[in-house]
C-alpha cells in the first residue's frame, strides 16, 4: 500500500506549475513575509493581497474549492488570539455579561483579531498553492538555489523519499494492532489509557528501530555506489529572463504594497 | 486522521516582525552550530540515518491512540529523537521535520517557521536533553532512570515549547500573556502526558530490542555539557518569564480596565465616533482610493491573463488534434 495521498503536489497544466521553482519559492516567502509585516487594519491592502492569492489559485488551476477548504486548516489556532477582543483598549462595541463579570468587546480588539485571522488565512492560501504546484524535486532545487546548506537539502531529500516507506510501515503497524484488538462502535476502547499508550509507544519504538536499521542499509547501499559523505548534484539550470522579470515584478509589487501600507496605516 | 494540525505549530500571521526576526536569528545560529557539531562528531553514515529518522518521526506522528471524547494522543518525537540520537543530531532532525511540516503540509507557517524551530527543534531538544541527562545521572543508568527520564523529558519538551510559543504570541501582541500563557501551559501539560507515555512505551521497546542504543555511556553524548547548561537555562528562563509575563500589571489590570472602558464608553458615547474617525481621514481615504486603483489594475491584469491562458489552452488541443 502506498500512501501517495500524503503528497500535496497536484499536477496541472498551469502557468504557476510551469513557473521556475526558484521564482515560486522566493515569491512565496516574500508574499508570506509581506503579509506578516503588514500593519494591523490595512484593509484595502489586505483585500489586494487576497486578490493576489485568489488570482494565483485560479491561475494554478487547483480549483478554488480545494484551496479554500484547506486554507481553513490554521483556523483553530485563532482561539489563541480571541482574548484580544477584550484586552485591547479601545472604544467599546458590546458588553457580554458573564455572571458578575462583564466582558467588553472593543473595536480595536476586534480589528486586531480580524487582521490576524485574515493575514493567516491569506498566507495559508499562498503556501498551499506553492506546495500543490511545486513537485518535491523542484522544491529541493529551489532550496539549493537559495543557498541553504547542502546537508540540510540532502536531509530533506532523504526524508521525503523515505517518508512514504515509513508511513507505509506505520500503517502496517497500526493494521497489525487493530487486527489484534476487538472494537465495537460507540463503546470505550479496551484497556486503560496507560496500556493503550504503552502499546502505541511500542509501535513508535518499533518504527524507530526499523528506521535505524533501514538507515544502516541505505548507507551501505550508498557506500557501495561511491558515497563518501558528500552528496553531489547536477548544476542548477540557468534562470530564463522571463523568470527574472516575473521575480522582479513580483518583488516590486510586494515591496510596493508593503511600503504603501506602512506609509498610511502604521 | 493522517495529519491533524497541532496546536503548537504557530501559523503565519500571528507573529510580529520583530519576534520573527529574533526567533529566526536564534534558531538559525543554533542550527548552524548543530551542523558544525554533527559534521565534526559523526561519521558520514549518519547522514542517511538522520534523513530516515526524520521520516520515521513524520510517520510516527500518524500513530495515535484514543484518549477520551474523540481526542487522541500522538507523538511529536523531539524527546525520543534526542534520547536516541543525541542533542545535535536531534536538532537537525527536528529542523527537517518542522521545515517539511511548514513547507509541504502547511502545519505551521512558512515565515513563522523560525519561531516553530525555536520551540520544537531548539528548546524542545535542549530541554529534554537537560531533563533526561539529569535523571540519568541521578539514577546511575538504571532502567527506571531511562523510563522516568524519558517521560519527564518528553513532558517537559512539550510544556516548555508551549510556554515559548505562548510568550512569542504575547510579545507579538497576538495573545495577552495573562490569558495565553496559562491556557497554553494547561492544554500542553495534558498533551505532554500523552507524549510522555508514548515515549516511555517506545523506550521500553528499544530497551528490550536494542539496549545498546539507550546505554548512557554512549559516544553520542560527547560535548553534551553545553546543551545541558543551555537547556537548563532555557527551561529556567521560560519557567520564570512565563509567570512574570502572565502576572504583569498590564495583565492584571484587565478587569479594571474593562470597567474603565465601559464607563468611558457610556459617558462619551457621542464623542467617540467623531474622535475616532476624524484624524488622518484625508490620508486614509487617499490611500484607500489609491489602493482601489492599484487593485483594479491587478484584478484586470490577472483576469486578462486568465482569459488569455484559457483561450490558448482551449485552442491548443483542438489545433493539435485536428
Amino acid at each position: 500500500m502506498h500512501i501517495h495521498f500524503l503528497d500535496p503536489y497536484r499536477d496541472r497544466p498551469s502557468l504557476i506549475h510551469a513557473l521556475d521553482p526558484r521564482v515560486k519559492f522566493v515569491l512565496t516567502l516574500a508574499f508570506v513575509l509581506t503579509m506578516a509585516l503588514l500593519p494591523v487594519g490595512a484593509w484595502p491592502i489586505y483585500v489586494l493581497m487576497l486578490t493576489l492569492s485568489l488570482s494565483l489559485t485560479v491561475l494554478s488551476e487547483l480549483g478554488l474549492k480545494y484551496v479554500l477548504k484547506r486554507s481553513l486548516l490554521a483556523l483553530p489556532f485563532v482561539l489563541a488570539a480571541v482574548p484580544l477582543l477584550f484586552t485591547v483598549p479601545g472604544p467599546a462595541l458590546l458588553t457580554l455579561p458573564i455572571g458578575s463579570l462583564s466582558l467588553t468587546v472593543t473595536a480595536t480588539g476586534l480589528e486586531r483579531l480580524l487582521s490576524i485571522m485574515f493575514k493567516s488565512w491569506v498566507s495559508v492560501q499562498v503556501a498551499l498553492v506553492f506546495a500543490a504546484a511545486t513537485s518535491f524535486p523542484d522544491m529541493l532545487l529551489a532550496m539549493r538555489a537559495v543557498k541553504l546548506p547542502r546537508l540540510i537539502v540532502s536531509l530533506f531529500g532523504l526524508m521525503w523519499r523515505y517518508m512514504f516507506v515509513l508511513a507505509d510501515e506505520a500503517i502496517r503497524l497500526m493494521r497489525a494492532r487493530s487486527a489484534r484488538s476487538g472494537a465495537i462502535e460507540g463503546l470505550q476502547p479496551g484497556g486503560s489509557i496507560l496500556w493503550r499508550a504503552k502499546v502505541t509507544g511500542g509501535l513508535a519504538g518499533n518504527l524507530f528501530i526499523r528506521s535505524l536499521d533501514r538507515g544502516e542499509r541505505i548507507y551501505a547501499a550508498m557506500a557501495a555506489r561511491g558515497y563518501d559523505g558528500e552528496i553531489r548534484s547536477f548544476p542548477l539550470p540557468p534562470i530564463t529572463s522571463t523568470s527574472w522579470i516575473t521575480l522582479l515584478c513580483g518583488l516590486i509589487l510586494l515591496v510596493g504594497l508593503l511600503l504603501f501600507a506602512l506609509l498610511f496605516w502604521a | 486522521m493522517l495529519r491533524s494540525p497541532q496546536a503548537m505549530h504557530i501559523p503565519d500571521g500571528f507573529l510580529s516582525g520583530l519576534v520573527l526576526a529574533v526567533c529566526w536569528a536564534i534558531s538559525g545560529l543554533v542550527i548552524v552550530y548543530a551542523f558544525v557539531r554533527v559534521k565534526r562528531d559523526m561519521d558520514e553514515r549518519k547522514v542517511p540515518l538522520m534523513g530516515v529518522v526524520a521520516a520515521a518521526i513524520f510517520a510516527g506522528q500518524m500513530l495515535n491512540f484514543p484518549v477520551a471524547a474523540g481526542t487522541s494522543g500522538h507523538l511529536l518525537g523531539a524527546a525520543l529523537a534526542t534520547i536516541l540520537l543525541g542533542p545535535w543530531a536531534a536538532v537537525l532532525v527536528m529542523t527537517i521535520v518542522a521545515g517539511a511540516q511548514a513547507l509541504i503540509f502547511q502545519d505551521g507557517g512558512i515565515v513563522a517557521l523560525g519561531a516553530n524551530l525555536l520551540n520544537m527543534a531548539v528548546s524542545g531538544v535542549f530541554v529534554s536533553y537537560t531533563v533526561y541527562r539529569a535523571v540519568q545521572r541521578f539514577s546511575n543508568g538504571a532502567k527506571w532512570g531511562l523510563l522516568g527520564g524519558g517521560f519527564l523529558a518528553a513532558w517537559t519538551s512539550i510544556f516548555i515549547a508551549s510556554l515559548a510559543a505562548a510568550l512569542q504570541l504575547a510579545f507579538s501582541g497576538t495573545s495577552p500573556a495573562n490569558l495565553g500563557v496559562p491556557a497554553m501551559a494547561l492544554v500542553h501539560s495534558v498533551i505532554g502526558i500523552g507524549e510522555g507515555l508514548i515515549t516511555v512505551g517506545a523506550l521500553t521497546f528499544v530497551y528490550a530490542v536494542r539496549p545498546d542504543l539507550v546505554k548512557t555511556t554512549d559516544q553520542k553524548q560527547i560535548g553534551g555539557r553545553v546543551v545541558w547548561i543551555v537547556g537548563l537555562l532555557l527551561a529556567l528562563a521560560l519557567a520564570v518569564a512565563s509567570p512574570l509575563a502572565s502576572t504583569n500589571p498590564d495583565g492584571l489590570e484587565f478587569v479594571a480596565e474593562q470597567q474603565g472602558f465601559l464607563d468611558k464608553a457610556q459617558a462619551n458615547s457621542y464623542e467617540i465616533i467623531p474622535d475616532y474617525a476624524m484624524p488622518g481621514m484625508a490620508d486614509e481615504s487617499a490611500a484607500t482610493v489609491a489602493a482601489g486603483i492599484v487593485g483594479v489594475i491587478i484584478v484586470f491584469g490577472v483576469a486578462t491573463g486568465v482569459a488569455f491562458l484559457r483561450r490558448t489552452r482551449v485552442t491548443a488541443p483542438t489545433s493539435s488534434g485536428s
